[in-house]
């Protein structure tokens, strides 16, 4: 069942002053949809600026999408800062990649998660004791850590805190931006797995997004490849990561390490992504693709399925 | 191990230091002077005693008659110290509580609507810098009339919009911080994410404005009781001593020099005070 969808949004920053001439906009998402299933995970992978961050805050309702619509168990969203908008945060949280930042360093652990216990009224003091202790131990921590402030915690443990503030109001979705590239490897792998174990018992749908290709595969039932604020290849986790089509995926799939051969098969992407700002006419990719040709430089791809459950935005991929 | 490494860093942590201490004694011994100032004082502030005019303190040649001295009129220093403080601490304390208060409500005010709201209230503000203070409480003093409560009030409109300046800048800075829209993102009513939040992570910088406004309340209320628009006679102030003492600084340097030394060891304390709470509200640096 599909828990949250986005239907072709679009979101646009204004840039300079309206005094002077016509206003220029960065387009950070450019007709972006997609869906999140209940239990299962949408991992969104890209470049940094490519508006996976800006795609995340839209679903959840953080901020409205220029144009389209966001669809949260079949209903729109309310109006931000609304009444309806603040208690239907129960419903949908947010994990943070800065933790340090994210959490109010003056504030225990403790009453960290029993915030939004709090916040919506869920329980009496004494049974949001008993839940933040559930909550603490679901995500891998001691009731010590409880009487801590987050400064006094190792990255890994701030970002198990603020899993289990995200959980504390048993919420439906949850969107994952970035949560464990501040981490080491070591503890990215064991944050990666707690996410999917609580996933599985709590049968949430979760949102995830990263740039680490790795990552998103490990966790993901669906991917969703970004390039400039475009989707530009989405399918089943396994299909694209083992026959990538659009020839920006295949770079990022050539880029993840493998076992044997290491970075052999790696295909180095010329340049850098161009700016937002000043997006190249045709295809937001020609000027880096290897393939490019006269019709990639002339006319925008559309996103067209290719098999099921599939889609490429490519003039090459045979749809 | 990020927790260890952290506390290598720092001295090891020491309860009060020997300057907190004693600016928290001289605090609650001014606190102390103006709720017993009646019983503490040996003479009525308005007693009259001729014949020791202008009488040294104790140590300079005087008696123990008259401890701190007396004034040109022959009134007890000590017993009208006592008053003194007992005035200007209420007006200087009710005040600031007032200017704080009133500055970071309109500082918050500004901060989360933004737009015309925060236009309105920063041109205010603007006008209200621009006005030379004293000009602005002479007319209202002139309009208005003096009693204590009022008295009080208008000292209160002292640098609030100092404070609320800071305020507005400090919630700004706040709410872009992750743990602002992290609380908002929980669904807390925005005064939930203030009040509960921004306040408190603000409130270090704030005290350190308060303990600044602090004494500059204390100096004015001492200005305006000079030219005789603060305090009335018969009820005195440090001001009111310090101006009268004025004339006799040759003479009789005491009568100015104990308000003068209580104003000047009060604000110190005051300031010393409010740097050792700030420290005492971070949880980080403990």
């Amino acid at each position: 069942m599909t828990l949250l969808r986005l239907n072709n949004i679009t979101r646009r920053f204004p840039l300079g002053s309206p005094l002077y001439g016509p206003r220029k906009y960065l387009v950070a998402v450019d007709g972006v949809s997609l869906d999140v299933e209940m239990g299962r995970t949408t991992g969104i992978v890209g470049e940094s600026g490519c508006g996976k961050s800006t795609t995340g805050r839209i679903a959840l309702g953080l901020e409205p999408p220029d144009s389209g619509g966001v669809l949260f168990q079949g209903l729109p969203l309310p109006r931000i800062d609304s009444k309806k908008w603040r208690a239907q945060r129960r419903q949908m949280q947010l994990v943070f990649q800065d933790t340090l930042a994210a959490l109010d360093r003056r504030m225990t652990v403790s009453a960290l998660i029993a915030e939004p216990l709090a916040i919506h009224g869920i329980g009496d003091p004494a049974s949001r004791k008993q839940r933040v202790a559930e909550l603490l131990h679901g995500v891998g921590l001691g009731e010590g850590h409880g009487m801590l402030y987050p400064h006094q915690l190792s990255g890994g443990q701030r970002q198990r805190v603020v899993l289990a503030r995200a959980l504390a109001p048993k919420p439906s979705l949850l969107v994952c931006d970035e949560p464990v590239s501040a981490l080491d490897l070591s503890v990215q792998a064991q944050i990666v797995n707690l996410l999917m174990d609580l996933q599985q018992e709590l049968g949430l749908g979760l949102l995830f997004i990263s740039h680490d290709l790795r990552v998103v595969r490990h966790v993901s039932d669906r991917i969703v490849v970004m390039y400039l604020g475009r989707v530009v290849e989405q399918g089943r986790a396994d299909a694209i990561i083992d026959q990538p089509a659009h020839p920006y995926t295949q770079a990022l799939v050539s880029a993840m390490p493998r076992l044997p051969g290491g970075f052999d098969h790696y295909v180095a992407l010329p340049g850098e992504p161009p700016s937002p700002t000043d997006r190249p006419c045709g295809c937001p990719f020609h000027p880096r693709c290897p393939l490019a040709r006269d019709v990639c430089r002339q006319s925008l791809p559309e996103l067209l399925p290719l098999g099921p459950e599939r889609q490429v935005a490519c003039h090459l991929v045979r749809h | 191990m990020k927790t260890a490494t952290v506390e290598t860093n720092r001295p090891p942590p020491r309860s009060v230091d020997l300057p907190t201490l004693l600016a928290g004694g001289w605090v609650l011994l001014m606190l102390f002077t103006a709720l017993a100032a009646p019983l503490m004082a040996p003479y009525e502030i308005t007693s009259i005693d001729l014949r020791h005019r202008l009488a040294p303190p104790v140590g300079f040649g005087g008696t123990m008659l008259h401890v701190l001295g007396t004034d040109d009129l022959g009134r007890d220093v000590a017993s009208r110290l006592f008053y003194s403080i007992r005035t200007s601490l209420l007006v200087a304390f009710g005040a600031t509580a007032i200017s704080v208060l009133v500055g970071t409500g309109i500082g918050f005010i500004a901060a989360y609507f933004r737009g015309l709201v925060e236009h309105a209230l920063l041109l205010m503000i603007d006008v209200q810098a621009s006005l030379p203070f004293l000009i602005v409480a002479l007319a209202m003093l002139a309009c208005f009339g003096n009693s204590l409560t009022l008295f009080v009030a208008l000292m209160g409109l002292y640098g609030w919009e100092r404070n609320a300046r800071l305020a507005r800048g400090l919630a700004i800075t706040a709410s872009a911080q992750g743990y602002a829209s992290a609380t908002r993102q929980l669904g807390a009513h925005p005064l939930r994410v203030y009040l509960r939040h921004i306040l408190p992570n603000s409130a270090a910088t704030l005290l350190v404005g308060a303990t600044v406004t602090f004494p500059e309340i204390v100096l004015v209320e001492s200005g305006l009781s000079f030219l005789g628009l603060g305090v009335q006679p018969p009820m005195t102030s440090l001001g009111v001593m310090v101006a009268a003492g004025r004339e006799y600084i040759t003479r009789a340097s005491w009568m100015l020099l104990a308000p003068s030394l209580v104003i000047v060891i009060t604000a110190v304390a005051v300031s010393v005070l409010g740097d050792w709470l700030r420290d005492k509200l971070d949880p980080t640096l403990k």
